[in-house]
């Protein structure tokens, strides 16, 4: 393993930031009372949940903090959400949803699909957008839920949420509509409180916060059924003792978070466009999977023609630097990418296509670094690739272009 | 991350015979673009079928570069024919394992042999051969399918779609391959001649001769062809006019310990 360790993979998981930690590390062996509890030892805890709260509420622009419901996950917020508006029992069967969502998502869609809800998955062009004709027309009389992202885990793409919350309710006010916020969080702001969008979730360790805590936006008014039954915790909500640790670091990583969102759109943004210009300007077979638009600005996907994404992250490792694949091999299953597939990214970059994502800890001498040993990797991998034919056409009508 | 071996890593890392050879003898070709790996190989032979130099190139991830690399390491120096007796679990084996969903990248080594091999003598391309496709997505054939569950024991779907990469797509033709298992599993085992003598001598020898040898009798096994199996008495038994029971009672143990349908005929 190589001494240096370059962390491009921030879409995947963040580093804990010290403050956050040391903002939790209390509440694990001093200030260790259940909140529940009738005493000012437990009170002390209750109070400092009602800030991480406030915090959360603030962070994803809420109106009140009976808005926010913690959770275990951006996957248990999803099913939540879903299933809590499934489960309401308004007998409508129909639900609206894209084919590029997280797998906690489209996972949770097979599921209910076999249970009978009708499920209508809405395609991306090139660019990864939405078509919002088509979103139009897919609502019906009997459609509960539209739900989609706010950005794309692996290409970063922004969905305009906001604006299909107004088409949803202007068709059928009695729609509801779910936001996978889990890849905005920390990258671009929230504001849900201007929008009609009814649920929102989002997941602690996309910024900065430990795994194994998220939380829940629900708009005022919105009835759900819960996921979790048991206790009065989270309204009645979501029963289990409170993960207070992990419930006050999440609140200290929002107010982190919240401040720093300009400096994502400054500086992070910035590093994320010199390591993607070097990549493309410099490598004959690099091809950018999305617009450069409307993206949240740490992220990049991009795809090396005629090789295979699994072997560029292993010999990118040799080197010290984490990043990640839709490809196939490194997720564990065999099917390339369901969101490049969805765009129509041509089978020659589909596999070896890479997701870079960066954070506020990412540093200029790191992709620096980066920027000047990914074409020296790529040569390499080029050479081992049974396409010269191709590659060296390719080459050649990049090299025209320049 | 994969846990793969040190020689895999290294392979990987370092991989030897990487390359084209201009002047090949025989190509082989396995995977394609479409199904995210793909690998050609080049052989020179000699006059004498020794394959002189192997040379690779791969498409595809770690696990597929040192399959690939180390097949050619395997086959320089080995005459054609004998080259032709590699099985992917012979690659596996070089590599000391492959972790279970990246056995595929043993059996695209095993396909480009075969596809090298089969173009060396002209034989019609083994794509070809094997017509009928299973798993559309990843474009695997039933003939495929079949080999590897033969090869390599294989029992549930899961495995064949590790080493086959068949049912790993949209997972439609999953029904289909639990079928093909079925029907592999229904299959008598099939023996080679030597290992049938060998099992039927086996239980003679345990349950048959030392009763006859009580009486000073003996048999002796003559041939099998099929579910026939010859046999002739000796000693005492050979006169004894009891010998039509004595074969009934060889033909019920056979029946117990092999198969009911064994008919035991006396020469």
């Amino acid at each position: 393993m190589a001494d240096r360790l370059i962390y491009l993979d921030n879409n995947a998981t963040t580093k804990v930031d010290e403050k956050v930690l040391e903002e939790m590390l209390p509440y694990f062996s001093e200030n260790y009372a259940n909140p529940g509890g009738m005493y000012d030892f437990a009170g002390k805890v209750g109070r400092k949940i009602a800030d991480a709260r406030e915090a959360v509420k603030e962070f994803m622009g809420a109106n009140d903090q009976k808005e926010i419901y913690f959770t275990g996950s951006g996957s248990e917020g999803a099913n939540t959400a879903i299933r809590g508006v499934v489960n309401q029992g308004y007998g409508k069967k129909h639900i609206i949803t894209t084919k590029v969502e997280h797998p906690c998502v489209l996972n949770t869609y097979k599921d209910l699909e076999k249970q009978g809800h009708k499920v209508t998955y809405l395609g991306v062009d090139a660019d990864g957008n939405l078509n919002m004709k088509e979103l139009e027309e897919s609502i019906r009389p009997e459609t509960a839920l539209v739900s989609l992202m706010a950005a794309n885990n692996e290409t970063g793409i922004i969905f305009p949420y906001e604006k299909v919350a107004e088409i949803v309710k202007q068709k059928n006010p009695d729609t509801k509509v779910f936001v996978d916020a889990v890849q905005a969080a920390g990258k671009i702001k929230m504001d849900f409180k201007n929008t009609k969008v009814d649920f929102a979730s989002i997941s602690g360790h996309k910024f900065h916060a430990p795994k194994g805590i998220g939380a829940l936006y629900v708009k005022a008014g919105t009835s759900f059924a819960p996921l979790i039954t048991g206790g009065h915790q989270e309204r009645g909500k979501r029963a289990g003792t409170e993960n207070t640790a992990s419930i006050i670091a999440i609140g200290k990583a929002a107010e982190l978070a919240y401040d720093s969102l300009g400096e994502e759109l400054t500086r992070v943004k910035k590093l994320r466009d010199k390591l993607e210009r070097n990549i493309l300007h410099n490598i004959f077979n690099a091809r950018l999977n999305s617009s450069t638009g409307n993206r949240v600005p740490n992220t990049t996907n991009i795809g090396f023609e005629y090789i295979e994404g699994e072997l560029i992250l292993l010999y990118l490792n040799e080197l010290g630097i984490c990043a990640s694949s839709g490809s196939a091999c490194t997720s564990g299953s065999l099917d390339p990418s369901h969101v490049l597939r969805a765009m129509g990214v041509p089978f020659t970059a589909l596999h070896g296509s890479i997701r870079l994502s960066l954070s506020r800890f990412t540093t200029e001498e790191e992709i620096d670094f980066a920027c000047e040993k990914f074409p020296e990797v790529i040569k390499k991998i080029n050479k081992l690739s049974p396409f010269q034919k191709e590659l060296a056409e390719l080459e050649s009508i990049r090299s025209h272009q320049n | 991350m994969w846990e793969y071996t040190d020689k895999v890593t290294d392979l990987y890392k370092n991989p030897k015979n990487a390359g084209m050879i201009d002047d090949a003898d025989a190509v082989g070709e396995a995977g394609s673009l479409t199904c995210g790996d793909m690998l050609k190989l080049y052989l020179k032979v000699d006059e004498n079928g020794i394959i002189t130099d192997a040379k690779f190139q791969t498409f595809g991830c770690g696990s597929a570069v040192a399959s690939s690399s180390i097949l050619t390491e395997m086959i320089i120096g080995m005459h054609i024919d004998e080259a032709r007796k590699i099985t992917n679990k012979d690659i596996v084996d070089e590599l000391g394992g492959l972790p279970p969903a990246k056995m595929h990248c043993s059996v695209m080594g095993h396909e480009a042999l075969e596809a090298a091999i089969a173009d060396y003598y002209g034989e019609t391309c083994v794509a070809e051969k094997k017509e009928k496709i299973v798993c559309q997505c990843f474009n695997v054939t039933e003939d495929t399918i079949k080999e590897q569950i033969r090869t390599n024991n294989l029992k549930t779907v899961e495995e064949v779609t590790e080493f086959t990469k068949a049912g790993g797509g949209c997972g439609h033709c999953k029904s289909a391959i639990e079928a093909i298992l079925k029907e592999i599993r229904s299959e008598k085992p099939a023996l080679t001649k030597t290992q049938e003598i060998l099992k039927v001598s086996k239980v003679i020898e345990k349950y048959v001769a030392p009763e006859l040898r009580k009486d000073n009798g003996d048999v002796e096994l003559v041939d099998i062809d099929g579910n026939k199996i010859y046999i002739k008495f000796a000693g005492k038994c050979s006169a004894c006019q009891k010998s039509q029971l004595t074969k009934n009672y060889v033909e019920k143990i056979l029946k117990k310990h092999i198969s009911e349908d064994i008919e035991v005929i006396l020469v």
